[in-house]
């Protein structure tokens, strides 16, 4: 019972907030991270730094790392590097331009290195999680002449992220799945979906067995309904618990996230969910650079690379801004409900106050923030 | 400084003995490196590629490495059964297997280790898991209860070996207050391994085919029965090829441990297949998928209908002591046993886990070529470190290598 009481703990004024604090830091860090006095600080880590990357270089070369960045450090920029350092000494870095190639290509070298070798964002500072996504951001304009808008905004007090899902309004349009996407950047090459819309036969049922989660026809058919799964970040996750690196984790709002640079893809987590909320980056995910989402979060719909875990956030980079997640705003029949589960008035709450609702796989424990209701 | 100098010659001894042998003995040498390159060519496309070149999918996300790995495991932690008798109990009669049977868990554990690696999505990132620079999810983790237990074993293992061939090398007695509570340690330890492995996945409301309070214990008595099974094999191949004097009461003894291990499995094998087919309910899905396929489906089906027969003749012939006396039968049998729980504990355990999915989907898994190649590269890895460890110890048992012999000479 003590879950309940969490939820429905009152608490007023919230919406509020979450508007003052609506806009992203984003905009002088662009700036920002353009100029390059950060490099001066570097000097005894960037030694240690080259003489591991020079060590390693080939493994570098075919990891996911270089991806995301297409920073080309290959073996003898690694070397150049090094032997730079070991020429000037560990004290005056700065001026080893000279020795190394342009401006440019140190930069992305040393963003390179440093988000290498950077910790667990779990446990950074507002103050690295900041840089970090600094150095992302400068990463993609150095790679690509483009800007990107990433952001690390935390999460808002007194707010619990919680969803509905009406079974009697959903028509199997996909709209959510098509949205879900565009929005989250996910591979197209593998065509991967956090979403699956499972359509079930009337008269037998939430009959999972039977059901068809990758149809291709018109819908909605005759004699069917749906039902729409994804990740329903659990309260009480088994999918974090047994992350080895806790590269997963519930954030203070309840959206179970991962941080997809620390991540080592062991898909342990993949094993533990019991609701398929979980998707794999079996090769290096590609999406066309005009179709790319530029409104990021760091722990949502940021590229991701080979190797890593993902899954649906809710949209972070939306919810955290006061917006509704793609997929709610693309329903074209309003079967999808998101909202504030600590605030009495949002329309979640009316949901599950006055609707029958039920969850999944209660019998398990893992307490998904996820009801379906009918009407 | 006399320490550094036996290690120093007790090293250059042992690449003399290993790089030296019969014909017999490079073409098995040059066959497992040739294995092992193609092993890794085949990592490096996969490292190149992502690991969408194997057969695994966001429905089967673990497959044949895993199932190695898990298999493994079991194989380095059967080398506590010769350890317990013959280092505790006093029983002469193991000691000649013991170092063969250590040298075979180390081969396993480093083979168990290469696994894991082969199927981390991003190896390159592996340090985020050392404690201290990275974060260590303890003691939540199971996997990383399970990295400590594989490193400290693997520790034990080569520790205690190093120590006796090291004071032979030099023509002193191993003093047995110092490796006798290393090999108790390591007794309990061995336990621990497989129980750890087990919990792995046993840990998992979501798989019920595997959440399940037999698998931890069936854990243990297969692998008792596969690792000694692989054991009597070497032995008996290692008697064959080289001076080493192995006694038949030796082979007899784990012969006995094999027996006995194979038939408890047996029995957990009766009470999981009543649970599962008596009153079938919705977690039954997953061992009808196993033994019967589901929908049509049914990849598994040679694999496992292989593995049963097989489990079933080996335990039975072994049971009569009459065959089990007999040196032929009994290699064919451990032999069967050890190819039935290769498949049963490892193919058999992980990929029926992940059908049907959570929803009830049923997406097959077969592994590719790559994955093939990868893991029989492991394999001969395996093999490799194993063939070095044990020709190095067996010279130094057999007194061809010696410290003090060799001053003489120079
Ligand atoms: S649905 Fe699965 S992935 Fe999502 S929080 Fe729950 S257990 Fe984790
Ligand atoms: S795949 Fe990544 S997020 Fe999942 S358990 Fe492994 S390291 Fe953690």
């Amino acid at each position: 019972m003590s879950e309940s009481k969490k939820w429905f703990s009152l608490d007023l004024d919230l919406n509020k907030k979450s508007e003052s604090s609506g806009t992203c830091g984003c905009g002088n860090t662009q700036e920002s991270c353009g100029s390059s006095h950060k490099q001066e600080e570097l000097s005894a880590e960037e030694f240690y730094e080259a003489a591991i990357n020079a060590s390693i270089g080939d493994e570098r070369k075919k990891d996911g790392f270089e991806q995301v960045f297409d920073v080309q450090m290959d073996r003898r920029d690694a070397f150049k590097k090094l032997t730079a350092s070991l020429l000037i000494g560990a004290g005056a870095v700065s001026s080893c331009t000279s020795v190394v190639q342009g401006a440019d290509s140190k930069e992305k070298a040393q963003i390179d290195w440093e988000e290498q070798f950077k910790g667990n964002y779990k446990l950074m500072t507002d103050d690295e999680k900041k840089q970090t996504v600094d150095r992302l951001m400068r990463s993609y304009e150095l790679r690509t002449g483009k800007n990107i808008n990433m952001s690390s905004k935390n999460a808002e007090e007194d707010v619990l992220f919680g969803y509905a899902f009406n079974i009697s309004k959903c028509q199997g349009y996909m709209n959510c799945v098509t949205a879900c996407v565009e929005e989250n950047n996910q591979d197209r090459k593998s065509q991967m979906q956090y979403i699956r819309i499972h359509e079930m036969k009337d008269g037998k049922g939430f009959n999972f067995n039977e059901a068809d989660d990758n149809y291709y026809h018109e819908v909605p058919a005759e004699g069917h309904f749906y039902m729409g799964t994804q990740c329903f970040h659990c309260d009480n996750p088994p999918c974090v618990d047994v992350c080895p690196v806790q590269a997963t984790w519930k954030e203070e709002d309840g959206l179970v996230v991962i941080d997809y640079d620390w991540c080592v893809g062991c898909r342990y987590c993949m094993a533990a969910c019991p609701y398929d909320g979980r998707r794999f980056n079996w090769s290096k995910p590609e999406v066309p650079e005009n179709e790319i989402n530029k409104n990021q979060h760091y722990l949502g719909n940021r590229i991701r690379k080979k190797g890593v875990m993902e899954k649906c956030t809710f949209c972070v980079q939306r919810s955290r801004k006061g917006k509704n997640p793609a997929c709610v705003e693309a329903c074209p029949t309003g079967a999808r409900i998101f909202g504030n589960l600590l605030d009495p008035d949002s329309t979640i709450r009316w949901v599950l106050e006055n609707k029958k609702v039920f969850r999944l796989k209660e019998d398990l424990g893992t307490e998904p923030k996820f009801w379906y209701f009918m009407d | 400084m006399r320490q550094l100098k036996v290690i120093r010659s007790l090293v250059i001894d042992s690449l003399d003995t290993i790089t030296k042998g019969s014909k017999k003995y490079h073409l098995w040498m040059g066959f497992l490196t040739l294995v092992m390159l193609i092993g890794m060519y085949c990592y490096s496309i996969q490292l190149d590629e992502g690991l969408s070149v194997t057969g695994m999918t966001d429905r089967v996300s673990w497959g044949l490495y895993i199932s190695n790995f898990t298999f493994l495991v079991g194989v380095a932690a059967a080398a506590v059964m010769l350890v317990m008798p013959t280092y505790v109990l006093k029983d002469i009669d193991f000691k000649q297997a013991v170092l063969i049977g250590e040298g075979l868990a180390v081969a396993a554990l480093i083979m168990c280790l290469a696994f894991v690696v082969a199927d981390m999505g991003g190896p390159s990132v592996l340090w985020h898991m050392i404690p201290g620079i990275g974060v260590f999810n303890f003691p939540n983790s199971m996997l990383t209860w399970d990295v400590i237990v594989l490193n400290g074993y693997l520790f034990i293992n080569i520790s205690i070996p190093f120590y006796i061939l090291y004071r032979h090398y030099q023509n002193k007695e191993a003093k047995k207050n110092i490796y006798v509570p290393g090999a108790v340690l390591s007794v309990f330890w061995a336990v621990g391994i497989h129980l750890v492995t087990a919990f792995l996945y046993q840990g998992l409301q979501a798989r019920p085919f595997w959440n399940n309070a037999l698998l931890g214990p069936r854990f243990l008595a297969s692998a008792f029965a596969a690792g000694p099974a692989l054991i009597i094999l070497v032995l008996a191949i290692i008697r064959s090829f080289t001076a080493f004097k192995i006694p038949d009461k030796t082979i007899g003894k784990i012969a006995m441990i094999v027996t006995v291990a194979a038939q408890i499995n047996l029995i957990m094998l009766v009470s999981e297949l009543f649970k599962e087919f008596y009153a079938p309910t919705h977690h039954s899905e997953s061992a009808y998928y196993l033994f019967f396929g589901l929908h049509g489906k049914n990849a598994l089906l040679p694999w496992i209908w292989t593995a049963i027969p097989l489990n079933v003749l080996a335990t039975v012939m072994l049971t009569f002591g009459k065959l089990r006396k007999n040196p032929r039968i009994l290699y064919f049998c451990c032999f069967i046993l050890f190819v039935a729980i290769w498949i049963e504990k490892g193919f058999g355990l992980i990929v029926p886990g992940f059908i049907p999915g959570p929803y009830g989907k049923i997406a097959e898994y077969l592994p590719t070529g790559i994955e093939v190649g990868v893991t029989l590269g492991i394999w001969a890895l395996g093999a490799f470190v194993f063939t070095i460890l044990a020709k190095t110890a067996i010279g130094i048992e057999l007194g061809e290598l010696r410290f003090k012999l060799k001053k003489m000479e120079s």
